[in-house]
């Protein structure tokens, strides 16, 4: 009878302050069967709760002050990157066979330049507008680089004829109800595929805050994060997209930033303002990608030699794994 | 008889084929020859008919006659019509050889739209097909939402400031980017291990580079610090045209500026200097008084 039935207890039949309050020894919230006496006793709770933590929280605190200089140090609290699982195909700098490797895999000829990338983007069939329009962004981004429409033409019918004209990259953004999903990374003359998938695509009049057109300076590219044997060699592929000299009078900057298995681009003005200040203004599409598959050799869905596949029930079993 | 089936049927009462829609009546019986509700087109409505219909890519003539309107399982007659499209057409012609001409008409019109749209299929299965992919709810959720949290992971203002003003640093950019702080210090640096006669003649030399320089980012600094319109003007700034004006203008004001407190200085030149004078209303009143 003392305490309230239905309508919400207020203070005044149950015992004053929560403190006091004492239950049962197998007292459990969770065992009330009316619903709003539930939540209001587990709003109780944890109210209780906060204050206890708060109370701890207070008492360390005096504890390190009273110990003055002999107090342990701070802990650093815990993140996914630092718990991330190591990898053991995680690239050593000094690492000789990656060196020796990377001097004679496909884009090796780039990287010594003997070669401008030369870029085709194109879509699936019947791009709508969206996609149309992100295809010229993306082709002002990267310099060098054509959209031509594939009007129902079958890509391996298109990939030889792009090496007769001397293309280096060929890129395909896949669409799926109006909007881009998928992006084929395919680097020409016999060199990897790889597959993305595509998400949060904004275009330029989307991006707040944004400057001018970006100009026809050939940016500088930044990569970061691409730690694993795989993250690199997909790093370098990024990197043969622009061409290898860029023009610093532009001050234009194309960031391929990798966290999580997740590659963010973005695309911005950077400009100095003192030595240790530097503004950045961000012009150009942006978007996110997460790789689902690199292939050996141009893009064939069917007989294609797959280097790594994403596989679901194996690779996602751990939160702090990541594979690039 | 077949008049009342169709008083029945076709107007007054229920017939569980029909459909209407706000224009027209469809049927849904599978034998029906147009696909309308028609007094002509009904297969319950009429003793004698004859359909088209395909089953696996070949095409069969089904025929319903009156005599057989006692036996529901003999009722239907069913004719495999051959592949050529003009042979099945006389096929047709020779099984509905006294029929009814509205019967005979639709069928071969129906046989022909048919044979049509198999045509397409066998046309498209050697195209490329798109092939359907099932999104998974829990994993499309499950990945957008590690996507934010890596977004906010990442930080990526700030890495991508770090790592330009570490390619500043290293000196990637050459010559472009003279700051006055670095420069300095630098000088500082190989003063102190040589001699004070030499150090001298190097500072001035480095002053006026300096005072040369630096000016396209004086420029900037004086105005707003982080205004976006401040990009673009900069943009055009970096043509040679501006940057003699700029020269010529600032080439007085700017010759003591070291860079030591890049903001404070210049600003405060630019500000005009204001003096404010008060005056008491007070002082004439106790003036004539004491007089």
């Amino acid at each position: 009878a003392g305490e309230g039935s239905g309508a919400v207890p207020g203070d005044g039949t149950d015992p004053p302050a929560p403190e006091r309050v004492l239950f049962p020894p197998t007292f459990s919230v969770s065992e009330i069967k009316n619903k709003q006496r539930r939540h209001f006793m587990f709003l109780r709770w944890k109210q209780q709760q906060r204050k206890e933590k708060l109370a701890l929280k207070k008492k360390r605190r005096k504890e390190r002050e009273a110990l003055g200089d002999k107090a342990p140090p701070k802990a650093i609290p815990k993140t996914i990157e630092n718990q991330r699982v190591f990898d053991e195909t995680t690239v050593d700098p000094n690492d000789e066979e990656v060196a020796f490797d990377e001097a004679t895999d496909e884009f090796a000829p780039y990287f010594n330049r003997q070669t401008v990338p030369k870029i085709l983007i194109t879509t699936s069939d019947r791009p709508r507008g969206r996609t149309v329009r992100f295809c010229e962004q993306l082709a002002t981004v990267i310099p060098n680089s054509h959209v031509y429409y594939r009007r129902g033409l079958a890509l391996k019918r298109i990939i030889p004829q792009c090496i007769a004209r001397d293309f280096t990259d060929l890129i395909v953004i896949n669409e799926d109800r109006k909007i881009p999903n998928g992006l084929v990374l395919s680097h020409l003359p016999e060199g990897p595929t790889a597959h993305f998938r595509m998400s949060s695509v904004r275009l330029r009049k989307e991006i707040k805050r944004k400057g001018k057109e970006p100009t026809e300076h050939v940016p500088e590219v930044i990569l970061n994060n691409f730690t694993t044997r795989l993250g690199h060699s997909i790093g370098r592929m990024f990197a043969a997209l622009f061409p290898h000299n860029p023009q610093f009078i532009g001050r234009q900057v194309a960031t391929f930033h990798n966290q999580r298995d997740y590659i963010f681009f973005r695309f911005h003005r950077y400009i100095f303002k003192s030595e240790k200040k530097v503004g950045i203004q961000e012009l150009g599409p942006r978007f996110t990608l997460k790789l689902r598959s690199l292939q050996k050799g141009t893009f064939d869905s069917k007989f294609g030699e797959y280097e790594w596949i994403h596989k679901r029930r194996e690779m996602d079993t751990s939160r702090r794994k990541f594979h690039l | 008889s077949p008049q009342v089936v169709w008083s029945m049927l076709g107007n007054r009462q229920f017939c569980s084929y029909k459909m209407t829609t706000k224009t027209q009546n469809f049927c849904r019986n599978e034998y029906n020859l147009t696909g309308l509700c028609n007094r002509s087109s009904c297969p319950l409505a009429n003793s004698q008919y004859a359909t088209v219909r395909e089953e696996k890519g070949r095409c069969y003539l089904y025929m319903k006659t009156i005599e057989r309107a006692a036996f529901p399982r003999r009722l239907w007659e069913r004719v495999l019509l051959s592949k050529n499209y003009e042979k099945a057409l006389e096929e047709i012609d020779e099984n509905l050889i006294y029929w009814p001409r509205f019967i005979r008409h639709k069928c071969k019109q129906r046989f022909t739209k048919i044979t049509q749209y198999l045509i397409r299929i066998r046309k498209l299965t050697l195209k490329r097909q798109r092939k359907l992919v099932p999104l998974r709810r829990k994993i499309e959720r499950r990945e957008n939402r590690r996507e934010e949290k890596a977004l906010i992971a990442a930080q990526l203002d700030n890495a991508i400031e770090k790592e330009l003003l570490e390619r500043l640093k290293q000196d990637t950019y050459g010559d472009i980017y003279n700051f006055p702080i670095h420069a300095f210090d630098k000088a500082l640096q190989q003063q102190d291990a040589e001699s004070e006669s030499d150090s001298d003649a190097e500072r001035e030399e480095d002053d006026d580079d300096e005072d040369v320089d630096k000016r396209e980012f004086v420029e900037a600094e004086d105005s707003e610090l982080s205004d976006f319109e401040d990009m673009d003007k900069l943009e055009t700034s970096s043509e040679e045209e501006q940057e003699e004006e700029e020269e010529v203008e600032k080439k007085g004001s700017h010759s003591k500026w070291k860079g030591k407190t890049p903001l404070k200085g210049p600003a405060r030149r630019k500000r005009p200097y204001i003096e404010i004078e008060y005056e008491e209303e007070t002082e004439p009143s106790t003036k004539t008084k004491a007089a």
